[in-house]
């Protein structure tokens, strides 16, 4: 993937970048995982860590843990809404406000409210759908995943 | 170790009651201190041994499917972020969904129910992308290449983002970020 658009480091420092890089998977499993990664970047451990930081602080890090199999530590769905537009940002905020939706975007569609419900268990996502519905006087289409093709090594980010 | 080989057989053995006590404590991240499973064992009600071994374990079961840095493409300055949909008949869906997660661009590639007559597609794939420009010539890239050009389908680019932060599988409803 090469698209070349303005400048992509983003004013980004090269320990920066290599820990947005490198370790999207593989933290290590071991008491001092930062320390670990430290010594393969020839930084310090306190400099992993505030980098790491700082990082999250500018949004460009959402957190550093594990990513989940859909539908194996609890129950998700992919779900619409067609919403008319003058409408969208109340109703997207009454979405938004329920704890089990985790992501929650405008898309450009006649469907045009795509968000993500992850609950416990089956019964409890069932149940969290219908107050989303009740909440936003709106029937949502439910896409529930199906098969996943897709082997999850992380994101190669393009710098140069 | 690495954790993100592909599994042959993920088993679909139910987590354990502590299993799930530490997912609760991990599901917003890991805190960002010298020992940080030993942060998190507290939090679980249980040892720092504890907290490695019964994560190493879900990792090799497959219900952890990476364990890194989660990062957010929007702040890293991939604002084109598609999700293209498609309608392909069901005895060809497994093999073009291999074909479309295949590409390093494609972030995501599922197949999901179609919900006739309001959405007719059944394969789901995610790009992002720097450009839009650029998306669209990926989608083409995959069109051609896998051998999509019959097919109906929709490229819903985002606009807004309402909302982005990790899964939530129960217990303490802290925003993860």
């Amino acid at each position: 993937m090469s698209i070349a658009t303005g400048n992509k480091t983003l004013g980004l420092s090269p320990l920066e970048r290599r820990l947005l890089n490198d370790f999207q998977h593989g933290l290590p499993l071991v008491p001092r995982p930062y320390a670990a990664m430290a010594r393969r970047l020839g930084v310090s451990e306190t400099e992993v860590i505030a980098t790491l930081r700082r990082l999250a602080e500018r949004g460009a890090v959402s957190r550093v843990g594990p990513v989940f199999r859909p539908n194996r530590a609890g129950v998700s769905t992919l779900a619409a809404m067609a919403v008319a537009p003058e409408d969208l940002e109340r109703i997207a905020a009454i979405v938004s406000g329920f704890a089990e939706v985790n992501h929650n975007y405008e898309r450009e569609h006649e469907y045009n409210l795509w968000f993500v419900v992850t609950a416990p268990d089956a019964a409890a996502l069932r149940e969290v759908l219908a107050r989303i519905e009740a909440a936003t006087g709106h029937a949502l289409l439910e896409l529930p995943l199906l098969e996943d093709f897709h082997i999850d090594l992380g994101f190669e980010l393009e710098w140069t | 170790m690495d954790l993100a080989l592909p599994r042959l057989s993920p088993d679909t053995e139910p987590l354990d009651e502590r299993d799930r006590a530490l997912v609760r404590a991990v599901q917003g991240g890991l805190p960002l201190v010298p020992r940080p499973y030993a942060a998190v064992a507290a939090a679980a009600g249980m040892s720092e041994a504890e907290v490695i071994s019964r994560l190493r374990r879900l990792a090799e079961r497959g219900v952890i499917r990476r364990l890194g840095v989660v990062v957010r493409h929007r702040e890293l300055g991939y604002t084109a972020n598609a999700m293209v949909v498609w309608d392909v008949p069901d005895d060809r869906v497994a093999k073009l969904g291999r074909c479309l997660a295949a590409y390093p661009f494609v972030t995501l590639c599922y197949r999901r129910p179609r919900r006739p007559p309001a959405w007719p597609y059944n394969l789901f794939c995610m790009i992002h992308g720097r450009s839009r420009e650029g998306v669209l010539a990926q989608v083409d890239q995959l069109v051609r290449e896998c051998g999509l050009d019959a097919l109906p389908r929709a490229v819903l680019f985002s606009r807004r983002r309402f909302k982005q932060r990790g899964a939530w599988y129960g217990g303490d409803a802290r925003d993860a970020g």
